[in-house]
């Protein structure tokens, strides 16, 4: 196992030992020494769209592999995080030159390639870029002025105490004179570079860059359509690829005659590509592929194609079938993953037993691009270009797949157009790889959106069952839930474990932010038909659903408000304890990272009070309420909705409110914030994976319905808490999706009367 | 078969069958990457290019088809500064980027049918481009910015 998943298996061990080697210095060393190499941009500023491969000039000033100043005084800041829209090769630039005091205007940012020894982990997901880069990434700026400060004192044959770098010069504060950037590159490329406890970090009070909504690097080549994604890069000679899977997922191909698509204008050559054996990891699905001139003609030739296709064991997936099994699961007794006091018991004694089902369909991630890479193999050696969440993932993958030495695969990261977590996963980068080889020239891989669609690695399903025993009062006094749901790690293990890994688990969960004396949650089995991946979010979706649907059950059932039943609920302000159960906390500690009711009730709070709820709201119009903490952030929604006589759904405004901690970019954070409300419409609302026959039924837009412009919020706004940073930062990128969805549908409840308990909504007939 | 096309201003000859789509014609041969691929059935708006000044959907336009000039994001103004994508570029509307040089063809062949819009104007010329990032609220805000409204 890779990726996330393979340090989330490890307990989170390596992840914190790197962590706490980069606070002492000690492995970042190993990295901070090496020269920057061979780096390569796609923009910068000033500099639209250069080529790969290109060599930092031989007397830049390169005090680690992030930074190098030439003597023109460019900064070139290098982003190893890969960008899907959340902003990071912005914000990684922000933090270096702000440490840097370098003038904006002169910095650009470059794109690593795949090499984690280098830059340290690539793997862009969990929400943790700036979670686990922030401090190095000051480190690394804050080494190189200080730097450019002794180089100017030598220079001026000053004091070093007193020179000061401000705004891309070293001035020398008792006289005034001042040496710029470029002009002290090389004497500073000269010296010893120091230990990082030798160097001083700013004092937030003078940030320059971090905290301010620093306009997106690659804007400008976007609207121009130069910004480079993984389905855009071009080689010469190269040759196109479109890759009929099997419709089955781990099917195999019994046979196929290619003679028709051979006759389609353009089409070169079809390969069938070897099916890997379990567990499929990140590999290749197998299936045969068309090569032709160009996409349209690999098309045109794949519809050619007959294959006779042994479909295998998941012939037998029906999701509706599969439905009633989970449904079934979850009223039985099953595995204990958080104990306390006696639920049971305690429930027999209740006055009165809130109970209800939930279901939550699979979800496609569905990219605006699809799955695509291009590759060159060539002389023992293989370069790729790939739009993927980890270049380094995708370098081993590629050279696993080839059979190469990694050393030999150079692996570069284009633009994303949308990730959210299914280009964590490079299948289609060793695709590329070894359709190459075997055509000896450049190829370039495309899924088309049906094969996205169809093949994605799939956000689990999911089913719950929830018992709430309240007392005389009305108060929450058992807890009694259990979870249903096929696991990731079905995925990436020799045989399916089909209960939930504790990290799943721990994904909203068994840290259940709700004070009830008398507690147990439970997980089922469910056995895996699909690839089951992560998707932005993962398990919290289902989670936040559920507890904030029931926290409004128990509101109705008792005639009071949902925000004081909500608060209530969440109860004292305290640190959460879960030291008695397995709990993964986002690759922190749980030191660093609490888990603070006080911080859930204050966003909560936050979100009402700007959306004014609590005021009187005509017919059939309403706000809904939800709170959740994931990835560290605590995000609350308010969501207001207007539900038409014949039961269409508006929503005029949407009030978020985030406690993140110190955030690096406020307006790519908002937007973040904006674009999960999207998100997380979407899957509320009309998006979801069925199976018959083993076969998903969604095979492009018109039946995988995500939210148009149409029916989104007529406004969002977003509420920022703690913009102070007293917190360290926290996710951005996935923690406003799971509130989002029981906001909404509690305001559906609360307008309609309608309870939705299982998604989509679309589903339910809403009308008067 | 060859055939004639004005894209950006440029003629250009093409020896490719009739009905392959514009799309793949400015993509794969022509080499033109800003008109993207997302769907392939006119459902996501992210090969939208103007022909003649309309915005069209490129993938489900057979080549042989296109009679007018074409323009394309690239060739939508010379220094980007076009009042569309200056205005996104004003309200930050790109997360990820990639539907929206379809989104601005759109909003730019709208608006010079449409100067001065309104609300459900602006929904209603939208709906066919989808953003899964979700930037619509600045999509709506960087269009009556360009129009003034
Ligand atoms: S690719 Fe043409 S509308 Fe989607
Ligand atoms: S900005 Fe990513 S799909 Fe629109």
């Amino acid at each position: 196992m890779k990726h996330w998943i393979q340090n989330l298996s490890n307990q989170g061990v390596t992840r914190r030992g790197f962590l706490k080697g980069a606070a002492a210095g000690g492995f970042v060393m190993g990295v901070q020494f090496s020269p920057a190499g061979k780096i390569h941009p796609f923009s910068g500023l000033g500099k639209a769209h250069a080529a790969e491969g290109v060599e930092l000039p031989t007397d830049a000033f390169t005090p680690n592999v992030f930074v190098a100043i030439d003597q023109k005084g460019v900064v070139t800041v290098v982003c190893h995080r890969s960008e899907m829209g959340q902003g990071i090769r912005t914000g990684i630039p922000q933090i270096v030159a702000d440490e840097l005091e370098a003038d904006w205007k002169m910095v650009r940012v470059v794109q690593a390639e795949g090499d984690s020894k280098k830059y340290g982990n690539q793997y862009t997901d969990g929400s943790r870029s700036i979670r686990h880069n922030l401090q190095r990434m000051r480190e690394f700026g804050a080494t190189a002025r200080s730097m450019l400060e002794q180089a100017a004192a030598q220079k001026m044959n000053v004091k070093v105490s007193d020179c000061k770098a401000v705004n891309h010069r070293v001035v020398h504060v008792p006289s005034g004179r001042s040496m710029g950037y470029g002009e002290l590159a090389s004497a500073a490329s000269q010296l010893k570079i120091p230990s990082v406890k030798d160097v001083t970090l700013k004092s937030p009070s003078n940030f320059r860059y971090i905290g301010k909504p620093v306009d997106t690097i690659d804007g400008p080549d976007i609207v121009t359509g130069r910004a480079m994604y993984g389905i855009d890069k071009r080689l010469p000679n190269m040759l196109y690829a479109v890759i009929e899977h099997c419709p089955v997922t781990y099917g195999k191909v019994k046979s196929f005659d290619a003679k028709e698509a051979m006759k389609v204008p353009g089409v070169v050559k079809v390969i069938e590509l070897p099916q890997t054996q379990p567990p499929i990891v990140f590999n290749t699905l197998g299936g045969i592929a068309v090569i032709a001139k160009n996409t349209w003609a690999a098309d045109q030739g794949r519809k050619k194609l007959k294959i006779d296709w042994d479909y295998g064991p998941n012939v037998v997936y029906d999701s509706d079938k599969f439905k009633n099994d989970m449904a079934q699961t979850a009223r039985n007794e099953a595995k204990v993953v958080r104990n306390e006091g006696d639920a049971v018991s305690a429930m027999g004694r209740a006055s009165k037993v809130v109970k209800a089902d939930f279901y939550i369909p699979h979800y496609a991630h569905a990219t605006m691009e699809p799955p695509a890479a291009i590759a060159n193999v060539k002389g023992g050696k293989c370069e790729v270009w790939s739009a993927c969440q980890d270049g380094q993932a995708a370098r081993s993958t590629v050279a696993g797949a080839l059979g190469m030495d990694e050393k030999d695969v150079t692996s570069y990261v284009t633009l994303l157009g949308g990730a959210f977590g299914r280009k964590s996963k490079p299948d289609f980068a060793a695709e590329a790889a070894l359709l190459s080889r075997e055509m000896g020239a450049p190829v370039r891989v495309t899924w088309t959106r049906e094969d996205d669609l169809q093949h994605a690695y799939y956000h689990t399903v999911c089913a719950q069952h929830v018992e709430a025993g309240l007392d005389s009062n009305g108060k929450c006094v058992a807890w009694h839930h259990r979870n249903v749901f096929p696991t990731i790690w079905s995925t990436f293990e020799q045989s399916d474990p089909e209960h939930g890994h504790k990290i799943e688990l721990s994904l909203g969960y068994i840290d259940m932010p709700y004070q009830i004396p008398n507690l147990r949650l439970e997980n089922g089995k469910a056995k895996a038909h699909v690839r089951i991946g992560w998707l932005r979010s993962v398990n919290n979706i289902p989670n936040a659903f559920v507890q904030n649907t029931v926290a409004n059950m128990i509101a109705h059932e008792t005639g009071r408000d949902p925000y004081d039943v909500l608060l209530e609920l969440i109860g004292e302000d305290r640190v959460l304890d879960l030291s008695s159960t397995d709990y993964w906390n986002y690759d922190q500690t749980y030191d660093e990272y609490p888990i603070m009711t006080s911080r859930l009730k204050n966003v909560l709070r936050v979100a009402a009070g700007n959306a004014g709820y609590g005021r009187p709201m005509p017919e059939r119009e309403a706000i809904g309420l939800a709170v959740h903490r994931s990835f560290t952030t605590y995000v609350a929604a308010a969501v207001h909705v207007k539900v038409s006589k014949d039961g269409k759904v508006t929503i005029p405004r949407v009030d978020i409110a985030y406690d993140g901690g110190l955030v690096v970019n406020p307006d790519r954070a908002k937007a973040q914030m904006e674009g999960a409300c999207i998100y997380g419409m979407s899957a509320a609302w009309d998006c979801q994976i069925t199976a018959k026959g083993g076969v998903v039924q969604q095979k492009n837009f018109p039946d995988y319905r995500v939210v148009r412009i149409m029916d989104a919020p007529r406004e969002i706004n977003v509420h920022q808490v703690d913009a102070g940073g007293s917190y360290p930062p926290g996710g951005i990128g996935e923690p406003g999706v799971p509130p989002f969805i029981p906001a909404l549908t509690n305001a559906i409840f609360a307008a309609t009367g309608k309870r939705i308990t299982e998604l989509p909504i679309s589903n339910y007939d809403l009308s008067a | 078969m060859a055939i004639s096309l004005k894209v950006n201003g440029k003629s250009q000859s093409v020896d490719v069958p009739a009905e392959m789509p514009l799309l793949w014609v400015l993509r794969d041969v022509l080499g033109m990457t800003g008109t993207k691929y997302g769907c392939g059935v006119a459902q996501c708006g992210a090969c939208t290019v103007h022909v003649g000044g309309q915005a069209v959907r490129s993938c489900v336009l057979p080549v042989s088809a296109v009679k007018e000039p074409v323009t394309t994001i690239e060739g939508l103004s010379k220094q980007g500064d076009h009042a569309v994508q200056k205005a996104w570029l004003k309200h930050n509307v790109a997360q990820c980027g990639y539907c929206q040089t379809g989104q601005i063809m759109q909003a730019a062949a709208f608006l010079k049918s449409n100067p001065k819009p309104s609300d459900e104007e602006i929904d209603a010329a939208m709906q066919g481009n989808i953003c899964r990032c979700g930037t619509y609220t600045r999509i709506r805000a960087a269009i009556k910015d360009a129009a003034g409204v």
